[in-house]
């Protein structure tokens, strides 16, 4: 059901990405290569959201609650990690921890099961309901966050080091750029495969025609619980990636504005294409950062921005590089 | 949401003999009640400006099934305009008109060049148009008005306290809202139910196709709905003035809990949006006043304080899950909730 | 002892505000019989076909489904169960080929689709049988095409392919001739006439050849009630339908 057509730019998107690092580097702008870190931890929560988004006409305004869900995470055990405390007192055994290998998982179940019992709730309502009761979900997590002061409350939590991880130096920036190129590609492989399989038809027909569906006999929120909770935890990922990439982590990561620029990034790259929300991050992350050096207003420009493209471009760059969107998009 | 006058007030006759006043039982039981009283009206006072802006953006869910997020921009819109209207002429009543004006008129601009092209559109669409217009209204007050917020002063007119119980003072100001609100609630009903233009408003809320089978003008009717939310919702930033301060992003923390009264209260409903709001703005307020209180009986002031306030600020959202669980479409659903 | 209907429908009732849609109604179906049920618009009809099929729930009034009560249980539930219906006004995913969409319809009845990849054999087999299912309605030859560019009678008979794609054992048919031309008319009525005695058929219809040729029994409901039921030749002689219904052209 893809586009035979287009197939190959991914690929090349993901070569151009590799080879971004080294060129930075040679024309001496190593921040840069910061950037786009930022920009391809932003396609990894984008792509989730697509998920939901472009396949399951799930439209989510509360995505922002698990990207923050995931970074606490790392930021919580490291914190516990450096006072040599335990999470809770020790109360559950668990102790704090640098390693990304117990971190990063850690941080995928957490916000994987924050989605599980948001979606629960939520999937029992459509259309209006279900994205204000999103947004509202998110805000409740955001003020959960703001409200642990241990954690450093408002002011946010720093992280002294980045996770550890074996035989890699997650210090530097470019390494800790191609393990996060290199997590989004994998996760950009296997949401390819699980969105032409079994579960992904029925979510895409679930999309076009609920009724249908169901009276062919799926139970239509079963499925779309697993595919929230799939994006949360990919979500969540991005979030733990996010928090290693800043050193820091804050309840802003939790505000709404973020679930927003998110829909912004998935449109603006092209809906239901998967590659199309990875063009719209990165594009977003580079835009805002050149933007904001001509102006200190550039804001200003974005909203008329979105709107035209809402009502003239529905496609995004995706649909503009391949000459139209996906075959079954609305 | 930051106020400026959260803390309870006080009048200068309690203030001069607390301790003996609340030293006898009954005048320490009375001291509870009239704290109780008070918060309760803030409560409702806080639900009356919630359903100033959730009246109009119910009907336009109901009505027009458009999901907009800029109502909030609306809304600050009215608070800024009313806020220099006032430091320039130095009325309020001037402020109060100049708001509903400028926010009526932007209100009928975004209608009608970006708003009416994404009816038909899905939610999606609706939902990033108008949230790139939070970012345009956002911006465009931060570079007229500037950064730092504005403070507005309650009218002289409507300054200072009256006594509604005895020794039990409450600001003037504050009743005054919850009578205007009071008023434009009986408004809406009688519009909603005794008027033609209302009949209309039911028929599109109940079935929107049917309106056009009827051969009614929906543009009209259509403009004319949210013409009167962005009115309201200019009122209520006018009256919102002297209680919060007029700030960039005001609108938006409003407007999560706009939602959340008409999640609770049922889409396209007034009388639902109503009923959401008093209910959203006395559990909020009474949360906030108390939560730590209980939970002091339980546990340590510190932790109590710490847990009471984080959960005051979630108690909202805990009702709405609530409500959802035993009525996923709201109290008072109307019937084109999608 | 006559064996154990299919369907068996008693005292449904169920009321919208003022309006009676279903009074008590009492339908059995036997298993490879087809029971048709006419009346006049407004009689209730599709109303007793939402409630069999799950999306409305009555007042008050059970249905039992293979012997087992299913007045409670949800649509899906009921479809996996073997209970298929088509939709009056055809519902497809119009974005899929007709293809897939009989293929979706056969995944639903085979097992759970929590599967993240695609296994080889799994898909073979459901690609055959919806090409089984598509031959069988006639729409071998356009199993390609996007379904939203087939034409409206290629819909309706790719809407049925669906509801047999699972294998159902009652069929649950909402008007399926509604807007089809003479011909279409006829192709339809010799497949429900092959499928008479495989499965249950409850068929809602307004045409009346179709209804009096097709059918073992016919329910007549007016105003929410079974006022007459029985085979074809006793409801065309009976007065009282003809009074309430027919008209003297029957």
């Amino acid at each position: 059901m893809q586009q035979a057509r287009g197939r190959w730019i991914p690929w090349a998107g993901f070569l151009l990405l590799a080879a971004a690092a080294p060129l930075a580097h040679a024309f001496g702008d190593p921040y840069f290569v910061s950037l786009l870190t930022r920009g391809v931890i932003l396609a990894l929560a984008a792509i989730g959201l697509d998920l939901i988004l472009g396949y399951g006409a799930m439209v989510s305004f509360g995505h922002a609650a698990f990207v923050g869900a995931g970074a606490y995470s790392v930021g919580i055990l490291a914190y516990h990690a450096r006072e040599g405390t335990g999470v809770f007192d020790g109360a559950l055994g668990i102790g704090g921890t640098q390693a990304a290998l117990f971190a990063w998982p850690a941080a995928i179940v957490l916000a994987a099961l924050l989605a599980a019992a948001i979606g629960a709730l939520s999937l029992r309502t459509r259309g209006l309901y279900f994205i204000m009761i999103t947004l509202a979900f998110g805000q409740m997590v955001y003020y959960l966050f703001t409200s642990l002061e241990r954690y450093g409350g408002d002011d946010g939590l720093i992280l002294w080091e980045r996770s550890r991880l074996p035989g890699i130096d997650s210090g530097d920036n470019t390494t800790f750029f191609y393990v996060c190129l290199a997590l989004l590609v994998l996760v950009f492989v296997l949401l390819r495969i699980a969105v032409d399989a079994p579960f992904g038809r029925v979510l895409r027909g679930a999309a076009e025609n609920e009724r249908r569906m169901r009276a062919l006999g799926f139970p239509v929120y079963r499925y779309r619980l697993v595919a929230f909770v799939i994006a949360g935890a990919v979500a969540g990922l991005a979030g733990a990636l996010l928090a290693n990439q800043d050193t820091f982590v804050s309840p802003d990561l939790l505000h709404w504005r973020h679930s927003g620029e998110m829909l912004v990034m998935v449109i603006l790259g092209g809906i239901g294409t998967l590659f199309g929300p990875i063009l719209g991050a990165i594009a977003l992350t580079l835009l805002e950062e050149f933007l904001a050096g001509w102006t200190q207003h550039w804001m200003i420009f974005l909203g008329p921005v979105l709107v035209l493209v809402v009502l003239f471009a529905r496609h995004g760059l995706h649909g503009w590089l391949t000459g139209r969107g996906r075959t079954n998009a609305s | 949401m930051p106020m400026r006058n959260s803390a309870p007030c006080r009048s200068r006759t309690a203030d001069a003999d607390p301790d003996a006043a609340a030293a006898r039982p009954q005048g320490r039981h009375r001291h509870l009640m009239l704290l109780f009283l008070e918060q309760l009206l803030n409560g409702v006072q806080l639900g009356i400006m919630l359903f100033l802006l959730a009246s109009g953006l119910t009907l336009v869910f109901g009505i027009m099934g458009l999901i907009n997020l800029a109502h909030g921009s609306l809304y600050m819109l009215g608070a800024f305009v009313c806020a220099s209207a006032v430091a320039a002429s130095g009325s309020f009543t001037l402020g109060v008109l100049a708001a509903i004006a400028a926010a009526g008129a932007a209100g009928m601009v975004i209608e009608s060049a970006i708003l009416r092209h994404l009816y038909r559109r899905g939610h999606l669409d609706q939902v990033l148009a108008t949230f790139g217009l939070i970012l345009f209204f956002n911006e465009a007050v931060r570079i007229v008005w500037g950064p730092r917020p504005l403070f507005v002063d309650v009218p002289a007119a409507l300054g200072g306290t009256v006594e509604i119980v005895a020794d039990a003072p409450y600001p003037v100001y504050r009743l005054a809202i919850i009578g205007t609100g009071l008023a434009i609630a009986v408004g809406l009903w009688w519009l909603v139910q005794r008027t033609r233009l209302g009949m209309l408003i039911r028929a599109g809320a109940a079935d929107r196709e049917m309106l056009s089978a009827l051969g009614v003008d929906s543009r009209r009717l259509y403009a004319g709905v949210f013409a009167l939310g962005a009115l309201l919702a200019g009122l209520a930033g006018a009256l919102a003035g002297p209680l919060f301060a007029v700030e960039v992003g005001m609108g938006e923390n409003i407007l999560i809990l706009t939602f959340v009264v008409i999640v609770i209260g049922g889409i396209g409903s007034v009388r639902g949006a109503l009923a959401g709001s008093l209910l959203v703005g006395i559990v909020d307020t009474l949360g906030r006043a108390y939560l730590p209180t209980i939970l002091r009986l339980v546990a340590e002031p510190a932790t109590a304080d710490g847990v009471g306030a984080a959960l005051a600020s979630m108690l909202i959202y805990l009702v709405m899950a609530a409500v959802l669980v035993w009525r996923p479409s709201g109290l008072f659903p109307g019937h084109a909730a999608s | 002892m006559p064996p154990e209907p299919l369907l068996r429908v008693t005292a449904l009732t169920k009321s919208f505000g003022a309006l009676r849609a279903s009074d008590g109604v009492d339908i059995d179906v036997a298993p490879g019989e087809l029971r048709a049920v006419i009346g006049p618009n407004g009689a209730g009809k599709s109303t007793l076909i939402n409630q069999l099929a799950g999306e409305i729930h009555p007042d008050s009034g059970t249905i039992r489904f293979l012997g087992h009560d299913v007045t409670d249980l949800a649509v899906d539930a009921r479809a996996r169960a073997g209970l298929a219906r088509s939709f009056q006004v055809t519902s497809i995913l119009p974005g899929f080929t007709a293809l897939e969409n009989a293929a979706l319809a056969a995944q639903a009845h085979a097992g759970h689709s929590f599967r993240f990849w695609r296994r080889a054999a799994d898909e073979r087999a459901l690609r055959e049988r919806a090409h089984r299912v598509l031959e069988r309605v006639g729409l071998a030859e356009r199993a390609d095409q996007a379904a939203g560019h087939l034409a409206h009678g290629e819909q309706r008979q790719l809407e049925l392919a669906m509801v047999l794609a699972g294998r159902p054992r009652l069929l649950l048919l909402d008007e399926p001739m509604a807007g089809l031309g003479p011909e279409e008319i006829g192709r339809l009525s010799a497949l429900l006439d092959t499928l008479r005695g495989e499965v249950g058929i409850l068929l809602v219809e307004h045409d009346m050849d179709v209804v009096f040729s097709l059918s073992d029994r016919i329910t007549v409901l007016i105003f929410g009630r079974a006022i007459a039921t029985g085979p074809p030749t006793e409801i065309r002689a009976s007065a009282e339908v003809r009074r309430a219904y027919l008209g003297d052209a029957a």
